[in-house]
């Protein structure tokens, strides 16, 4: 379909230099950063040695912090600072895990996330996941020759606010310009579709590490969107590990290991099931630090049979995602298979058996999420080519909502709502004089917000006093592309506000933020001011890029003296970004921001009008 | 940027009506997604990405809201001054109501006796006469202007549909 060019002329973008844009699939057990290249191909970056992967490792060791290859070693010896499988720890607190026994770590409980005591400190999820980031930027600005000026970050489709917040978090504590938050099946999706030019409606089966996400998507001329989605932020290959790993324990009668005797048998049991994708058989041997030698041999029938209920675990997400979706399982046109876990054979056959057909396999599953990414974060930055003119609609996978009276929860925003959305209810004063309002957000599909995860409180004050349910007040629920929150209060008659962004009960806090990058700088023997400049510089640049790309393509849209005024906050942006003072580069910007407020609207209006008036010809044609 | 006086049939470009062309939703809906986006606007400045996620909003609160029969139904007669949910006047039809309230019945009996053909065919029925009091809601609102009853109509579609959701997901429940 001929579309209208509402950003800016051909002309304006040829001479726009690309920006290095990166995408990276945070995984639980391993991660990857991906680009687009120059001629517009997708590629995963490698290390020096040619290896893809960086295994989601963080060792805390006593001659300082590795993250990747370099920590695998120490899994085994020293697991109580070796820090793996953190993305299941994300926004959680040690009272959501109900399989806190298994990790071989000294957990402190700490309000919102648990915290992890290592040599280092106690170190939050958050940060230990900063570490992995870290790794991954340094391999991409390597590859790519310069700091990295936009970042897409993959998380489960089933990520809730808090997890999606701390994986936000971990990202700028990485001091990675984060553009979007993607969920993975959707970039799965995106890297898959393009790729094969497919059109009709897919669903995208990804089992990961320790997450499992199901999503229904239905592409038409370069739309994806996604009708709903489903899963479990705490299935994945993990507990597959951790079924072989019990039966080890039961067969070769061991008795309760110790932390360094549980990394090596969880590790065998891996490469058992690893094994067992192509073979009939797996042998497990070890020695442990009692002495007790193991000698077992896994047969796939004993595999298949003690992971069954996990399989099962999987479908029942699936068939809701179906239901809400309005769709049967035959009415799709294919599944399309993501994460290292969906090479398993009995994965394979219950997919196939569920939807009816066998699943697409022609990827591979380990990449297609970060070259997805990749695809997104290129698109974001303004790479756009002439031919990538496609468009992701994604969804909110778990409902929004507020606790009301009685420990009830009253839904706002529901499930599979398509993003970015805004919804409001009005509330009003239950006692005679009520002065203020306790308002507490929680996310989830259960009726008590008991069992639903609570995401912030906060109170709205200065009600004037009124009789019982004469005050109305309004709570909005923004929710914008990335899944995130914001939620605001308002009383109608005398327009008394209050506002969140839903951070403080389980993200960090600006401040926070701020001390772990002083902190990590001081690390690094960073020069902060140095850093603080460029990262003004860097934000000037792209400021003045856009306005001046505005300018080339509507600056017809603006009076004469409106264009002076623009055109002044342009050259003084320019001539602050030559300067020295960070501060005086980032002023300059907000005042260029604040100039072309008008000029913004204007220019989306027209993009709208062009928009619809481009569909008539269309629909002509 | 868009103007928020305007209505969900003339931000999507469609006649203000009832019945509608749902390919014509769908494409003026994703064009529409595709100019004002935050995706498309994530490299402009502050107040562009400001101003695409409101519309954005925009958009899909409009398509959300003509795509679906009863929620397009409860806007035109909206537009038309009529609260067709007002809870001020709940009441519906004594047979309506009878015949539901009998079908409920058998469905709770079906579904605790895990009799799934039971269900089904009990699903089928509740869809086909949903099926019937939306042409009826259409004709209503589009050729007859009778409001009041469209109105009454409305209430008995989403009765349906919140009836039908229930026995879907009681046939989920007694599934394998």
């Amino acid at each position: 379909m001929a579309l209208m060019q509402i950003a800016e002329p051909d002309e304006a973008r040829a001479h726009r230099p690309r920006r290095r844009a990166i995408g990276i699939d945070l995984g639980t057990t391993n991660s990857l950063v991906g680009t687009v290249r120059d001629d517009g191909i997708a590629i995963v970056l490698p290390d020096a040695d040619g290896r893809t992967l960086v295994p989601s490792i963080v060792h805390y060791g006593a001659s300082g912090v590795a993250a990747g290859y370099d920590a695998v070693a120490a899994q085994t010896a020293d697991p109580q600072n070796t820090i793996v499988s953190v993305k299941r720890l994300m926004g959680r607190g040690l009272s959501d895990l109900a399989d806190a026994r298994r990790f071989p770590y000294r957990f402190v409980d700490a309000p919102g996330m648990v915290r992890i005591g290592t040599r280092d400190g106690e170190k939050s999820p958050v940060e230990v996941s900063a570490d992995i980031l870290r790794a991954l930027r340094e391999r991409a600005e390597i590859a790519l020759g310069g700091p990295v000026d936009a970042a897409v970050v993959t998380v489960p489709a089933y990520f809730d606010d808090a997890q999606r917040q701390a994986t936000k978090d971990a990202a700028r504590l990485a001091g990675l310009p984060v553009l979007r938050l993607l969920n993975e099946p959707t970039a799965a999706a995106v890297a898959y579709g393009l790729d094969h030019g497919i059109e009709g409606t897919y669903a995208v089966y990804d089992l990961g590490g320790g997450t499992f996400d199901i999503s229904i998507l239905r592409l038409t001329r370069g739309v994806f969107e996604v009708l709903a989605t489903n899963g479990d932020s705490a299935l994945g290959g993990d507990d597959f590990d951790h079924r072989v790993f019990c039966w080890i324990l039961e067969a070769a009668k061991v008795s309760p290991p110790s932390p360094e005797d549980t990394r090596l048998l969880l590790l065998r049991a891996r490469e058992a099931k690893e094994m067992l994708t192509g073979h009939e058989a797996a042998p497990i041997v070890a020695t442990l630090s009692t002495g007790q030698r193991i000698d077992l041999s896994l047969t796939a029938a004993m595999f298949s049979e003690i992971t069954r209920t996990l399989i099962e675990k999987t479908l029942a997400p699936t068939r809701r995602a179906l239901r809400d979706a309005g769709l049967e399982p035959t009415d799709l046109d294919g599944v399309v298979l993501v994460g290292g876990a969906t090479r398993m054979r009995e994965v394979r056959r219950a997919v196939a058996g569920f939807f009816g057909q066998a699943p697409l396999t022609n990827l591979n599953p380990d990449e297609v999420v970060a070259l997805g990414a990749a695809m997104q974060a290129n698109a974001l930055a303004g790479n756009r080519g002439r031919d990538d003119d496609w468009l992701l609609l994604d969804v909110i996978p778990l409902s929004l909502g507020l606790e009301t009276i009685g420990g009830l929860a009253e839904k706002i925003v529901p499930r599979n709502a398509t993003l970015p959305v805004t919804r409001a209810q009005d509330f009003t004063t239950w006692r005679d004089g009520q002065t203020a309002m306790a308002i507490h957000v929680v996310q989830g599909e259960r009726e008590r917000v008991d069992d639903c995860r609570s995401l912030a409180r906060f109170e709205l004050r200065g009600i004037p006093p009124m009789v019982a349910g004469a005050a109305r007040i309004r709570v909005t629920f923004q929710v914008d592309a990335d899944g995130l929150l914001s939620v605001s209060a308002r009383e109608q008659e005398t327009g008394v506000e209050a506002s969140i962004a839903v951070k403080p009960s389980y993200g960090l806090s600006d401040d926070e933020i701020a001390r772990m990058l002083r902190d990590s700088f001081e690390h690094a023997a960073n020069d902060m001011a140095a850093r603080a400049l460029a990262e003004a510089r860097v934000e000037a640049d792209h400021v003045a890029m856009a306005t001046q790309g505005a300018l080339a393509s509507d600056g017809d849209l603006l009076a004469a003296d409106e264009r002076t005024a623009i055109d002044a906050a342009l050259a003084r942006v320019r001539s602050a970004r030559d300067g020295a003072d960070a501060a005086a580069v980032r002023r300059a910007v907000e005042d260029l921001n604040r100039a072309t407020i008008e000029f913004a609207t204007r220019r989306m209006d027209r993009g709208v009008r062009q928009a619809l008036a481009g569909r008539a010809i269309d629909t002509l044609a | 940027m868009i103007d928020f006086a305007r209505n969900h049939f003339e931000l999507l470009g469609l006649p203000a009506r009832y019945a509608i062309d749902v390919r014509a939703l769908e494409d003026a809906y994703r064009t529409l997604q595709r100019a004002v986006h935050p995706d498309r606007h994530a490299a402009s400045d502050d107040a562009t990405r400001r101003l695409s996620l409101q519309a954005a909003s925009r958009v899909n609160e409009a398509y959300r809201t003509l795509a679906d029969p009863v929620e397009r139904a409860r806007y035109l007669l909206s537009l038309k001054g009529v609260d067709a949910f007002d809870e001020s006047d709940t009441a519906l039809a004594f047979d309506f109501l009878e015949r539901q309230l009998d079908r409920r019945e058998r469905a709770e009996l079906a579904a605790t006796a895990r009799d799934e053909p039971a269900l089904e065919s009990l699903l089928g029925e509740v869809r086909r006469e949903a099926a019937a009091t939306e042409s009826v809601v259409a004709a209503l609102l589009d050729s007859q202007g009778a409001l009041p009853e469209a109105r009454e109509r409305l209430r008995e579609l989403k009765f349906l549909d919140r009836l039908a959701g229930d026995v879907d997901a009681m046939l989920a429940e007694a599934g394998p």
